[in-house]
């Protein structure tokens, strides 16, 4: 993985984002069966998990 | 032996700028000993102690499998590459406390804070986080409370739970004031903070409709608007009908930002909550990194002397009470913040790949937030000493402008005059700077002085005050936004225990009841802070020390309590020392806070005070009126009932400890209730 590449990824980790990549991979994988979400849905699940569940911040 | 060299090397150059820092007297220090004595610490800490923790205390195991190798779904559980969980990690336990704590401690010279800001991460801080990193990364990823129920039981479990909130509302509350502390008066300074709402939305509707998922893109947006928001800002103060719409006293911003907490937090997350949270992360990062920058580069003097008097009277002007305990819960967050074990128990365990990460994430973010705090107390430091008093000694002794202020605080022992003290307040376009307390403004003064000499010279000062400024105020209103959900969902929790109807979190009518309730509670305690004649952070600041080294207290005992279930009780003293160092501190201070004779330091002898002035029928300042004077005595008594609170939860955690580490003791097989590695394996 390039370094820039990297860098997004920890970027958007910091804001609650995981990889897309790495969840249709998942998907693909394990649930071959399955329809991953589009790169939307899986951006709006993702921010609703993270912020709407009232974790993830400190003093 | 030759793999050691390079370690010892480096551990004796920390000692070396140790020795240096500790005994130069008379003339000035330069800061990048103090750099160069904690850079060695950390990195001995981390390459002896967090990796005996992690080998020979809890025996980290590579090869078993973890929450997001076992249960990996792609979203929750995901394992993730060590470096990039780092970035996560760091970025959700840093916030204002480390920047904040260490410049409310520098009264006492920046020496105590030094010591107390390594010894306390080396033994303390990291260990918490890295063992509840470990315990929860264990148990599937389970948070604290549930951690609690499950090692000692259900009672502990809810005492802990109830404790929790309350450090919530304190937080909230003491955010909120230095907030309060920053914007009042301050139209330049509102003005940028009022303006990232709106633009939070457009970058909200733009990552829903238009962009959905470009972070990158939309922050940078957002940074354009902020930069154009502060220049913007100066002719909004400037302008005769602009500047005193939004010049607002403590109290008006007060209320409103209760009003904001209450709304925000009810509004969909996509439109305000997250798009600001991208603005204060990516912003916060930037600007601890230009810090470290400016501060190597720049290689200042620290003009604060290392102890003042104040380290051995404990009368200082910033707040109150001695050395011994009451430094110790100043600066929590960069020595030991128990908030972390919230944090180190909620996303990161279960996005850890492997066991043999968990040193480096828990331990290693932990040194670097206090590195952090580490660089608050240098800029703080590396002002005026003349300066720092005046902006952070409450207006009842300064008596709120230069030239009474310049007079009170010579009069201390650090000269400054009241020309001094104008055109500093000149340079950052600010109207004044004295009594400015809350420990932001200060550290904003500091960065524009450190920023403005690298970049832009001292015309560029009041940009980069109002720079740091917004970035300090932006990640608080994001906290307080993002806390009150929180202590909602807690409070859903706790209330669900008497009426289950409560723990319907999808439901609004529950929802809305447990976040007035949130709102009420830190609404409180702000309000009360606002008003107190000396600024707040004189009451607010040890109420939240206390409960968040308390929470500390409540973590490491609970890691005590898994070393003894694991059986490995023989290195239990890891946990044991740093808890009961922990107890210790809280409990005296504590204690102090309710009983002390010295109304400034015992919220009943204050109480006191005051009604017998009551009784007399007399009108104390600051109060004006009888009613003031009632409230006054109301509010004291109110935090002595909180202070109690904080040190029955520590009581009884403890008791439920020592009950529980005996009991293990009595079983000749390990009793912790970890998910076996064969079921890992199994899957």
């Amino acid at each position: 993985m390039s370094l820039f590449a990297r860098l997004a990824e920890t970027a958007r980790l910091m804001v609650g984002l995981p990889d897309y990549d790495t969840y249709c991979r998942h998907v693909a994988d394990h649930h071959p069966e399955r329809t991953p979400m589009t790169r939307a849905e899986f951006f709006r699940e993702r921010q609703q998990a993270h912020y709407g569940s009232g974790g993830g911040r400190c003093c | 032996m030759t793999r050691h060299l390079p370690w010892i090397a480096l551990a004796l150059v920390g000692a070396a700028s140790l020795g240096v820092i500790a005994t130069v007297r008379g003339e000035p220090v330069n800061a990048l000993w103090i750099v160069a004595a904690a850079v060695s610490v950390y990195l001995v800490a981390y390459r002896y102690y967090a990796l005996f923790i992690a080998r020979a205390v809890v025996g980290i195991d590579p090869s078993r499998p973890t929450p997001a190798v076992r249960r990996g779904d792609g979203l929750d559980y995901v394992p993730t590459d060590r470096r990039v969980l780092f970035g996560h990690h760091f970025a959700a336990i840093a916030g204002a406390g480390p920047l904040v704590g260490p410049v409310l401690a520098a009264q006492m010279g920046y020496l105590p804070g030094t010591l107390w800001i390594l010894a306390g991460v080396v033994l303390a801080g990291a260990v918490q986080d890295f063992m509840i990193l470990f315990i929860s990364m264990r148990r599937d990823g389970k948070s604290l409370g549930e951690l609690v129920r499950m090692e000692m039981g259900a009672i502990p479990g809810t005492i802990a739970l109830v404790g929790a909130f309350m450090i919530m509302v304190i937080i909230l509350a003491v955010l909120a004031l230095i907030v309060v502390r920053a914007l009042a008066e301050s139209p330049w300074g509102l003005f940028t903070v009022i303006a990232t709402v709106p633009l939070a939305m457009v970058m909200g509707a733009y990552t829903r409709w238009l962009r959905p998922g470009a972070i990158g893109e939309v922050s940078i947006i957002g940074f354009i608007g902020l930069i154009a928001a502060i220049i913007f800002g100066q002719s909004v103060a400037e302008s005769a009908y602009w500047g005193p719409i939004f010049t607002l006293t403590p109290v008006q911003l007060c209320f409103g930002l209760i009003a904001y907490g209450a709304i925000a937090s009810l509004l969909p997350v996509w439109l305000l909550l997250a798009p600001r949270d991208y603005l204060s992360t990516f912003l916060k990062i930037g600007a601890i990194a230009a810090l470290a920058i400016g501060i190597a580069v720049l290689a200042p003097p620290l003009r604060m002397p290392a102890l003042t008097e104040f380290a051995f009277t404990g009368a200082g002007p910033v707040w109150a009470g001695p050395l011994f305990p009451f430094l110790f819960i100043t600066i929590a967050c960069g020595a030991v913040s128990g908030f972390h074990a919230l944090i180190s128990s909620g996303t990161t365990p279960k996005l850890i790949a492997s066991e043999g990460d968990a040193p480096f994430i828990g331990y290693g973010a932990m040194l670097m937030e206090s590195a952090v705090a580490m660089m608050a107390l240098i800029a703080a430091s590396i002002l005026d000493p003349g300066i720092y008093f005046a902006m952070n000694a409450p207006a009842a002794i300064t008596g709120g402008d230069p030239v009474t202020a310049a007079a009170a605080i010579t009069a201390m022992g650090f000269p400054i005059s009241a020309e001094t003290l104008a055109n500093t307040a000149r340079d950052v376009g600010e109207a004044t700077i004295v009594s400015r307390t809350g420990g932001a403004p200060t550290l904003a003064v500091a960065m524009a002085e450190i920023f403005s000499t690298i970049l832009g010279g001292p015309g560029m000062k009041a940009f980069w005050y109002h720079f740091a400024i917004l970035f300090e105020a932006l990640f608080i209103l994001t906290a307080v936004d993002a806390g009150t959900r929180a202590g909602r969902f807690m409070l859903q929790d706790l209330l669900g225990l008497a009426s289950p109807r409560f723990k319907e979190t999808k439901s609004f009518l529950p929802g809305l009841i447990a976040t007035m309730l949130c709102v009420g509670a830190w609404g409180f305690f702000l309000y009360q802070g606002v008003t107190d004649p000396l600024g707040g952070v004189n009451t607010l600041w040890p109420l939240f020390g206390i409960s968040n080294q308390m929470l500390a207290a409540v973590a490491l005992m609970l890691a005590t309590v898994v070393l003894f279930r694991m059986k490995r009780e023989r290195f239990a003293w890891v946990t044991i020392v740093p808890a009961a160092w922990l107890v210790l501190c809280t409990g005296t201070a504590g204690l102090m806070k309710l009983f002390h004779p010295d109304p400034k330091i015992g919220f009943l002898a204050h109480a006191q005070v005051f009604s017998d002035a009551i009784a007399r029928g007399e009108v104390l300042k600051p109060a004006a009126t009888m009613a003031e004077m009632g409230r006054i005595v109301f509010n004291d008594r109110i935090d002595a009932a909180l202070c109690a609170l904080f040190l029955g939860v520590v009581a009884a955690i403890l008791f439920y400890t020592v009950r529980t580490c005996l009991a293990a003791r009595r079983i000749a097989q390990p009793s912790v209730q970890e998910i076996p590695p064969m079921l890992g394996a199994a899957r």
